[in-house]
């Protein structure tokens, strides 16, 4: 068991590896010249020159490579052009209402989602299965967006039941913080429990087909048992797996939601770095999100070994 | 026509209600083309502590009666449509979900075909046989598990305390059939269920489990409902027996009486198509099955083969051949440990010979096979085609002499290429070997299906528009195209009906007497071997332990393993039926072994022409 | 043995009729819902000029933020430009950035998953490198390597299909990975097919159905992930009008005039789902029969 989790760990080196080199790749394609643009529109040559060197932006790219990884892995992820404060920092003031976000999504989700799609299998065929699963795919054909214009449009300004935009910190207190997390989390989790509800669906459906449901059937089981305790535990691996792949998407649709909901997290600070050509924050955040989705996936992966027997070598 | 007169043991059978009375039952199963009257107006009884085979092929409807009777049928398509299921004189038909689920495992239970997908992976086998006992007897979760050790150690599986925190994985599949029975027979129930058993499991464990069977019967006092296409199981377990073909029974009643005196066309053409063991002895060559017109109900008579071995140079000579397999593990994926598939085996075949390979599973005659054709490379040996070393040849030379060697494969359904044409396929080794024109293989394919049994405008058809039988003609035309001079055969009739698996065989002799061709046989069935071949290996573990001509081998084996084999068949014939065989309750071992393995040193004896047997050591002579 | 009798097909038995569409149709109500809905789409958005006569970048001042009218059907936005035209025009874009990302990242995808199934050298490096780009979130990815270089529709799907592509290469190999096992391979082996012959027949036509479905989904994918872009401002270059890019501009007049968003997002949204159903019908009507091929 400790030789399975330890080589799913070491299996991650090279996929961060890889991670690290497509990032560091933004920085060597952008035709921009961070120096000049550093150094501002009066400045000489000469003057540019210094801080292309200051900045190190002089060697070739293997070494400015290795500098660069020795920096991240240590903790530095350099400083931000427009702002002058190191990225890492940046990043880690920001991290609490995304974190939030992305946090309160998953939960929501998953409580619905999974009981929804084992539902849908449970009763594939009729109307209730159909019905829940025309939702789903409309779920998942809106963009984010859309629906959270939507949203604020029906709940912040028709109903002025919920807050418009921006985030409450925890510090300020739990319930207001909540309050401010049910649009956004809401509105990314249409999406994302769209899928898991899928997922689930067709999983569980597969399971459903195996013999040894036939077997449980034929002991004179009830229902319940038969699907919670014999079904869902073997559906738990493909259903946690999506979690897992599906968190990228969900990173990537949080960054959509702090657009909309007017969030001050890492999305917004990567837009707007974006906008302002502040390429080592683009880096550092590409980079911080990689990391967390190799996190999340590699928990996921070691897990299984709690759900299946069979994978514990 | 109830209970058999000429029993001499097991229990008295009073002229009680029965404990099953299947009456005028049809289910049909409703989709969008159409309706299938799977099951049409079949009556059965089965007494209180009788066994009823139901046997039959596949779309017969059998298994459908089983899962009729315990309302497992597949929902919405399949319904019971008429009839009524007495089950201690109560009829289930009418009851709801929930009053089924009351009576399933408690007063009926069942048991499947596949012991390898039947039990939930995922939790213990332990937890899986107490949930029966929690469910209907409501025991405690500590009381319960009391009962799954004694369960346990009534189907014989050792160790059983040890066991029942086992997962299935970790178990063999004769044992997991045992762990479905022990999980069936947890609440004593009035009827047991059993749909094929014993069908996927090799054959010494398949003797192993009917014996269970049928002693636990005996203790139990229960009725058993037994489901099978294999007549020699019908013979060994059954007190009655009833007949289905196409939904409908076609003869029922003593077991005794339908082997001595089968009435019924079809049960005739069934029972005709059914090797015996021991029926070949005084025939020296392979001999075809007997034709029963299925109208009529009157048989031809079988005649030998003609002489198609030409001594002289061989075929093909196996010399040393040698397979092993590394399993890797462990934190640097090293090589933890061996499965030494083949292991220093030599044979040749004759033109015009049928040399067949038996062993159970993991004994290599499948590896064996491949390495034949070099579908994988062996780690050691040759093979000899017509002198030339087919291992050592380079890619250009090896496609050239590859044609003179073709393989047919097990499954029919699979063995074909679901998107070409049967034309397509059949014309294939001749258009890729750039043997023919389009034009020429064109007019060939239409040859070849005649000479299997087909028709020519079947050519355009698509391989899910044929059975299985006609497709296992369709591989051996393509087989046929590029005129080999041996043919593989593995397992290539394990998976048809008996019926059809005779048709397949005759074939093939017809084929062997007309062009001369050698097969090398490998199958795990020793009746069919018994008429197919000129010449047996047995094979166990990788090596072969006894090799020589039919006769020999199937009149006079040597070695223990052999006449394991030999004693596990289980023989059409339900006069045998009380004697009980000596069954060692031993697993078949597997041929993995640690990385620093060395194999022994073998010696060989000559026990009489062209009849050898492998010297044993004292572990075989400890058992039975 | 299935106990069902499903092909004891007789010989004789006559080959079934060849039916027509409309009996196709009637049995995937789904494809028929998806295909025909995307099929309006497609039309109303090629020939656009045949159903508007508003240039739809042309402003016109006097005519802002009014609401839809018998000569603005969707109304005009804070320029004046009709809102109905820049639509019908915005799904071109839509189709071409979306068809374009499905065709690209599906061939590349087969090549690429064909080497990591073939060369066990290969696939090492080829599956690392995928998984390492299916860890970083495709918005942020697109994004990323939209911020280099000038906007253009070109360089938009280059970087959806790239983001796209991990998911097809490890279709690809799984399925390859398990086609070669299936017996019929080891039979055309066994017959004399060499490797190209072997993938050009046996291999590849098994490969593409699944491939179809998985296509479809990713063109349903590039059409979001393009709006999101152009929502964001990283997208379609503002002078094209692209629905993600109308959104974006007039969002801030949602309040006083909300159908300057609620049209292109509603056939942003039709879009999507069309392809979506199309691809969900798709994949059920080949999956049964490819499981009863088989």
């Amino acid at each position: 068991m400790l030789a399975y989790a330890v080589r799913r760990v070491v299996a991650t080196i090279p996929v961060m590896l890889i991670v690290a080199v497509i990032t560091f790749l933004l920085l060597a394609l952008n035709p921009g010249d961070p120096a000049a643009i550093l150094a501002g529109e009066d400045a000489t040559t000469a003057d540019i020159d210094m801080i292309r060197e200051s900045l190190g932006l002089d060697q070739p790219m293997p070494v400015q490579f290795v500098k660069w990884i020795t920096g991240v892995v240590t903790g530095d992820l350099g400083m931000s052009i427009f702002h002058g404060r190191p990225v890492l920092e940046m990043l880690m003031a920001r991290l609490e209402p995304t974190a939030m976000v992305a946090l309160a999504t998953i939960l929501i989700s998953v409580l619905i989602a999974v009981p929804l799609g084992v539902i849908a299998a449970w009763q594939a065929g009729t109307w209730i299965d159909r019905a829940i699963m025309v939702f789903a795919v409309a779920s998942f054909s809106i963009p984010v967006f859309l629906v959270g214009y939507f949203n604020i449009y029906v709940f912040s300004m028709q109903m002025r039941v919920l807050p418009v935009q921006g985030y409450v910190p925890l510090a300020q207190g739990i319930i207001p913080c909540l309050t401010s997390l049910i649009l956004p989390s809401a509105t990314l989790g249409l999406a994302y429990s769209a899928l898991l509800a899928r997922m689930t669906r067709s999983t569980m459906l597969e399971v459903l087909n195996e013999d040894y449901i036939r077997t449980a059937r034929a002991k004179g089981l009830s229902i319940s048992p038969v699907l919670i305790k014999h079904a869902l535990r073997n559906a738990a691996v493909p259903i946690v797996t999506t979690i897992g792949v599906a968190f990228a998407s969900l990173l990537g649709g949080v960054v959509v939601t702090e657009s909309v909901f007017a969030i001050p997290g890492i999305g917004r600070m990567t837009v707007e770095a974006i906008l302002q050509r502040d390429i080592p924050v683009v880096q550092g955040v590409v980079l911080f999100a990689a990391f967390t989705c190799i996190m999340v996936n590699l928990i996921i992966d070691i897990s299984y070994s709690l759900f299946d027997p069979r994978i514990r070598y | 026509m109830l209970a058999d007169p000429h029993k001499t043991s097991g229990p008295e059978v009073e002229p009680r209600q029965p404990m099953l009375s299947v009456e005028n039952l049809s289910t049909h199963f409703f989709s969008r083309d159409g309706v299938m009257k799977v099951v049409d107006d079949v009556s059965y009884k089965i007494a209180p502590g009788e066994t009823l085979a139901v046997a039959g092929e596949s779309g017969s409807g059998k298994s459908v009666t089983a899962l009729s009777i315990l309302g497992l049928l597949p929902k919405p398509a399949g319904r019971v449509v008429g009839g009524r299921i007495l089950l201690d004189g109560r009829d289930l038909v009418p009851l709801s979900e929930g009053e089924m689920q009351h009576v399933r495992g408690n007063e009926v239970a069942m048991i499947f075909q596949e012991p390898m997908t039947s039990l939930n992976p995922v939790l213990t086998v332990g937890d899986q046989i107490a949930e029966v006992l929690i469910r209907h007897r409501r025991l405690s979760r500590k009381a319960a598990f009391e009962r799954v050790r004694e369960m346990l150690e009534l189907v014989r599986i050792p160790d059983s305390a040890r066991r029942i925190n086992d997962y299935p994985h970790e178990m063999s599949g004769g044992m997991r059939q045992r762990v479905m029975i022990a999980m069936a027979l947890a609440c004593k129930p009035k009827l047991l269920v059993a749909d094929e058993p014993t069908t996927a499991l090799d054959v010494t464990i398949q003797a192993q489990i009917i014996e269970l069977i049928k002693t636990l019967q005996q203790e139990e006092g229960m009725s058993v409902l037994f489901i099978t296409h294999d007549m020699g199981v019908v013979a060994e377990v059954a007190d009655r027996t009833a007949v289905m073909y196409n939904g409908k029974v076609v003869e029922q009643g003593a077991t005794r009486d339908i082997f001595d005196n089968p009435q019924h066309p079809y049960t005739r053409s069934l029972l005709s198509a059914v090797p015996r063991l021991g029926a070949m002895a005084g025939h020296r060559r392979p001999m075809r099955f007997p034709v029963v017109d299925r109208a009529t109900g009157l048989s031809d008579i079988p005649a030998e083969t003609g002489e198609t071995v030409s001594p002289g140079q061989p075929v093909i000579e196996v010399k040393n051949l040698t397979a092993r397999f590394n399993l890797r593990g462990g934190l640097f994926s090293s090589v933890r440990r061996r499965v030494h598939a083949v292991e220093n085996v030599s044979f040749s075949v004759q033109p015009g010979e049928t040399l067949s390979l038996v062993g159970e599973s993991g004994c290599g005659k499948s590896t064996t096979g491949r390495s034949v054709m070099r579908l994988m490379q062996p780690m050691r040996g040759s093979v000899l085609l017509d002198g030339e070393d087919l291992l050592k040849l380079d890619e250009e030379a090896l496609y050239d002499r590859r044609r003179r060697i073709q393989m047919i494969f097990q499954d029919p359904y699979a063995s074909l290429n679901p998107r070409m044409t049967v034309g397509e396929a059949i014309a294939e080794p001749l258009i890729v070997n750039r043997l023919a024109s389009r034009a020429d293989a064109h007019r060939k394919v239409g040859e070849l299906l005649e000479q299997v049994g087909l028709r020519p405008e079947m050519a355009r058809r698509y391989p899910h528009e044929f059975s299985g039988g006609q497709r296992q003609r369709i591989c051996i035309a393509r087989a046929l195209s590029v005129e080999p001079k041996l043919i593989v055969a593995d397992e290539s009739v394990s998976a048809l009906d008996v019926s059809v698996k005779a048709q397949v065989i005759n074939l093939m002799l017809d084929l062997q007497e007309r062009m001369k061709l050698a097969y090398l046989f490998i199958s795990h069935d020793m009746a069919v071997v018994e008429r197919v071949s000129h010449r047996v290996a047995v094979m166990y573990l990788g090596e072969i332990v006894e090799i020589g001509p039919r006769e020999a081998i199937f009149g006079n084996p040597q070695h223990p393993y052999t006449k394991r084999l030999l004693a596990a068949v289980p023989v059409p014939d339900p006069a045998r039926r009380f004697i009980r065989r000596p069954i060692s309750n031993d697993e078949i071992r597997s041929p993995l072994r640690a990385v620093d393995y060395v194999p022994p040193e073998r010696v060989w004896r000559d026990v009489s022409s062209g009849h050898s047997v492998m010297d044993w050591g004292p572990e075989w002579e400890a058992r039975a | 043995m299935s106990d069902l009798p499903i092909d004891a097909l007789p010989a004789t038995a006559p080959r079934p009729k060849r039916r027509g569409l409309g009996y196709f149709l009637r049995r995937h109500p789904t494809v028929a819902i998806g295909g025909g809905l995307l099929l309006i789409m497609v039309i109303v958005s090629v020939f656009a000029p045949l159903f508007t006569a508003y240039d739809p970048i042309r402003i016109d001042p006097g005519m802002r933020l009014k609401p839809p009218s018998a000569e603005h059907w969707f109304g005009t936005d804070q320029y004046g430009r009709d809102i109905f035209s820049r639509t019908l025009y915005g799904g071109r874009v839509s189709l071409l950035v979306g068809i374009s990302v499905a065709l690209v990242a599906t061939l590349a995808g087969i090549v690429l998953g064909l080497l990591s199934g073939y060369v066990r050298m290969l696939d090492a490096v080829i599956m690392r490198t995928m998984d390492g780009l299916m860890a970083i979130p495709s918005i942020l990815l697109a994004i990323a390597m939209m911020s280099i270089m000038r906007a253009s529709i070109t360089l938009i799907v280059i970087a959806i299909a790239i983001t796209e592509l991990p998911r097809v290469v490890r279709l690809v190999r799984s399925l390859v990975l398990g086609i070669r096992e299936q017996t019929y391979v080891h039979a055309a082996i066994a017959i004399g097919n060499r490797t190209p012959r072997l993938l050009r027949r046996h291999i590849l036509p098994n490969i593409i159905p699944p491939l179809i479905v998985q296509a479809t989904f990713i063109f349903a994918v590039a059409v979001m992930i393009e709006a999101t872009l152009s929502f964001l401002g990283v997208g379609t270059p503002p002078e094209i009008p692209s629905w993600g890019n109308i959104i974006a501009e007039s969002r801030i007049f949602v309040m006083i005039a909300f159908w300057t968003i609620l049209f292109p997002g509603l056939f942003l949204a039709i879009m999507v789902l069309a392809i979506n159903i199309l691809g969900d019908g798709l994949r059920d009507m080949l999956d049964p029969r490819l499981a009863r091929r088989m």
